[in-house]
């Protein structure tokens, strides 16, 4: 089968396209570099199939940032037959940069042109033929968000791949650097290094470091070795070289790019004055994301929570029944309506919710909205000692803190990289979400908008405050700079927004049906045994395991076991506390059941320090694997498990301790 | 004449890069986002936190602390 890489800038709309090309189950994102994760798709035509991987969106193949190494080393090492570079017909100059290195580098390329209907809007047209000549590239316009142009983009990838491509771009670099070049090259051209000579010898004059060692690497004789090593005084011709290629560009796109005189006004720049003003930015995004809570607290709880909890309490208590009548033991009744439907069914039940608000966070992200949240948060994020894009991660977070970690692959400094995933788990996640509505409707059934926007708050402060404590203590060093695009705003598609909450659901959903199931299951194992005791009774198993844990959690004031043993299978996943706490207060399947049996175990103050501990307390696994696999570091995962712990219990005391003697016990 | 950083220039005032005085990692970046030698910038915004510019008709937000080292050839 044949592979085709997509490449292109951040906001070129590259997803959108992989979308468009292979339907699969994607998303889109504003920030830069949402596809930090290799995506693979595959699409059919002419009765042959094709593989797409999505590479991760650069400005450059230097080494900048992983994205970039990431993409740079699929097109050198992972040999695709084929590379469509998305390039935005709006920004067409420094889309083209990067389409200046592919074609050095050797591959073939085609050009998606895509965002042609902004382009339209904004009144630049192209003369495309003259264009393609130019570049030495086919050009294919299309709007990716509307599928427009994607059969033509298909029929000249596909006729590409299998004719060989003569076409040869060459960009010259003003006579003294071109010599340079070429001597470069006559020294490599000899050597089997397995790139071309022309783009490492190009790579060498800007003093690329993998370059370096590659070449260092081959067997050069010591005077061949000293041919090169002008270019070691490292890029001493870096910017020089950058310049060069835009004014290749500027060249190129002179007689074939035609601007307005004057450019066209759009709605961006007049939502930008309100969104990014000095005053009114950070008031609108705390506005935008208590909206946000109240919105899926109200439609998924009040519209859609009860019913699929109704649904859920009456096909527990049916295949109990059915069990019973095919003469199936009464424990396995039990196991089946209590064990597995109650405890899965618990979670189940917040499915609407969760849908809802992975959706909305589709829409701002969809929008290019979330790039003025760092923006706004700039000013705060640089007075704890970050910069505004560190923000980004935290947001994504919110859904689930595994990719919020991987989303920080995208910032170029190693110190708020480290930060950025070490206070990540403090984003309240998705899978905690059931936990806080429990307690919700237990203890202040009206004011859930705002209890759910106050405890995510107090997460975003502990956070920044940890960040704060790290910056000064583990990772000294200068605030790193900010430059970030702001992409115009566009209009969410539903596509989008749907594939992106579909693909968060899924996970969810599939984690019910796995590692909740198997937590549930073993659970219900502990509570039953040794025979004879009352299940879900302190004298099991589980019971005893609470017991042991329980006297840590006293001076927060929900020192009983039955906590304990939720809290303890949240390490495991978040989404199995609600039903670990609905099997230990006494079994229950039903979510009204659980409400009551809560509202009887805590106060609304322990009900509170509960709360702030689930927030801030140790991640799940998963996320304490991701924190292992990005820091490549045992050390780090550990440090990040037993940290947020002890936030969490010494926040859980503080406002339990707090309250008390406030009265409000 | 009038060589200047790009944080001196107020909303709606513009100029041309004339070369960037950062560290170099941060220069490239710089340069390869299009603020090479001679691109056309103009400032959009310029009051509290990073500055937003307009550069090829398309919107950038550049940290205080890199606008002082942009210098521009006012136009």
């Amino acid at each position: 089968m044949y592979t085709i890489a997509l490449v292109g800038n951040p906001n070129s709309g590259k997803t959108t396209l992989f979308n468009a090309l292979t339907g699969s189950n994607q998303h889109v994102g504003n920030w830069p570099g949402v596809t930090v994760e290799r995506k693979e798709g595959k699409f059919r035509f002419k009765d042959q199939f094709y593989k797409v991987v999505d590479l991760p969106g650069t400005y450059s193949l230097g080494a900048f940032s992983e994205d970039e190494i990431i993409a740079r080393d699929f097109i050198l090492k992972g040999d695709p037959d084929l590379v469509i570079n998305v390039v935005d017909a709006t920004n067409i100059e420094r889309n083209l940069y990067l389409t200046t290195q592919l074609l050095e580098m050797g591959v073939k390329v085609i050009v998606a042109l895509n965002m042609m209907d902004e382009a339209e809007q904004r009144k630049i047209s192209f003369d495309l033929a003259n264009l393609s000549v130019k570049l030495g590239a086919p050009i294919v316009p299309v709007v990716a968000s509307r599928r427009k142009g994607i059969e033509q983009l298909l029929e000249t990838a596909v006729s590409s791949i299998e004719k060989q491509l003569d076409y040869k771009v060459f960009i010259s670099y003003g006579r003294e650097l071109d010599g340079k070049i070429a001597r470069i090259e006559k020294v490599l051209a000899q050597k089997e290094v397995g790139y071309p000579s022309h783009w490492l010898a190009i790579k060498l004059l800007e003093g690329d470091e993998y370059v370096l060692d590659l070449v260092s690497e081959s067997d050069l004789s010591p005077r061949e070795l000293e041919l090169l090593s002008f270019s070691r005084q490292n890029g001493a011709y870096e910017l020089e070289l950058v310049d060069k290629r835009y004014e290749f560009i500027n060249q190129i796109t002179g007689s074939t790019v035609f601007r307005p005189q004057k450019p066209v006004q759009i709605k961006t720049d007049k939502i930008d004055k309100i969104v990014t003003h000095k005053y009114l930015g950070l008031p609108i995004f705390g506005l935008i994301m208590l909206g946000m809570f109240q919105l899926t607290f109200v439609l998924g709880e009040d519209l859609l929570g009860d019913s699929v909890a109704d649904a859920i309490g009456i096909f527990g208590e049916y295949a109990e029944a059915l069990l019973l009548n095919l003469n199936a033991p009464a424990w396995l009744g039990s196991f089946v309506a209590n064990g597995v439907i109650g405890g899965v069914g618990a979670v189940v039940e917040f499915v609407p919710l969760i849908v809802i608000l992975y959706m909305l966070m589709g829409v701002l992200e969809d929008s290019g909205y979330m790039a003025r949240a760092a923006y706004v948060m700039d000013n705060v994020m640089r007075s704890l000692g970050l910069q505004g894009k560190t923000f980004i991660p935290m947001i994504v977070g919110f859904g689930c803190n595994v990719p919020g970690i991987m989303a920080t692959r995208t910032l170029e400094s190693k110190k708020d990289r480290m930060i950025a995933i070490l206070i990540n788990p403090f984003m309240s996640c998705g899978a905690k979400l059931p936990i806080y509505l429990v307690f919700i409707a237990a203890f202040f059934p009206n004011n859930g908008g705002l209890v759910l926007f106050l405890v995510y708050s107090l997460g975003i402060l502990i956070a920044l405050l940890m960040g704060k404590i790290f910056g000064e203590t583990l990772f000294p060093g200068e605030v790193s700079h900010f430059i970030m695009e702001l992409p115009p705003y566009r209009k969410p598609t539903l596509r989008n927004v749907v594939r992106n909450m579909w693909d968060n659901v899924s996970g969810f959903l599939t984690r019910a049906g796995t590692t909740i199931f198997a937590v549930v299951s073993s659970l219900w194992v502990l509570a039953v045994l040794p025979g004879g005791v009352q299940p879900y009774g302190p004298e099991s198993f589980l019971g005893r395991i609470g017991l042991l844990i329980a006297p840590i959690f006293r001076p927060a004031g929900f020192g009983n076991w039955q906590a304990a043993v939720g809290l303890f299978s949240g390490i495991a996943a978040k989404e199995a506390v609600v039903a670990t706490l609905g099997m230990v207060y006494a079994g229950v399947e039903e979510g009204a059941e659980l409400v009551a049996a809560i509202k009887a175990a805590f106060t609304p103050l322990t009900a509170a320090s509960f709360m702030i501990m689930t927030l801030l307390y140790t991640p799940c696994a998963a996320t304490i694997a991701t924190i292992r696999k990005e820091t490549r570091s045992n050390v780090w995962a550990l440090f990040t498990a037993l940290y947020t712990f002890l936030i969490g219990w010494v926040m859980a005391v503080l406002v339990y301790q707090v309250g008390s003697f406030l009265g409000f016990a | 004449m009038d060589h200047l950083p790009l944080i001196k220039l107020g909303p709606g005032e513009s100029g041309r890069v004339k070369r960037i005085a950062a560290g170099a990692h941060a220069t490239k970046k710089l340069y390869e986002m299009g603020f090479n030698t001679g691109a056309l910038v103009q400032v959009l915004k310029n009051d509290r936190g990073p500055l937003i510019v307009s550069l090829a008709g398309n919107k950038i937000a550049l940290g205080r602390g890199l606008a002082d080292r942009v210098i521009i050839l006012k136009s």
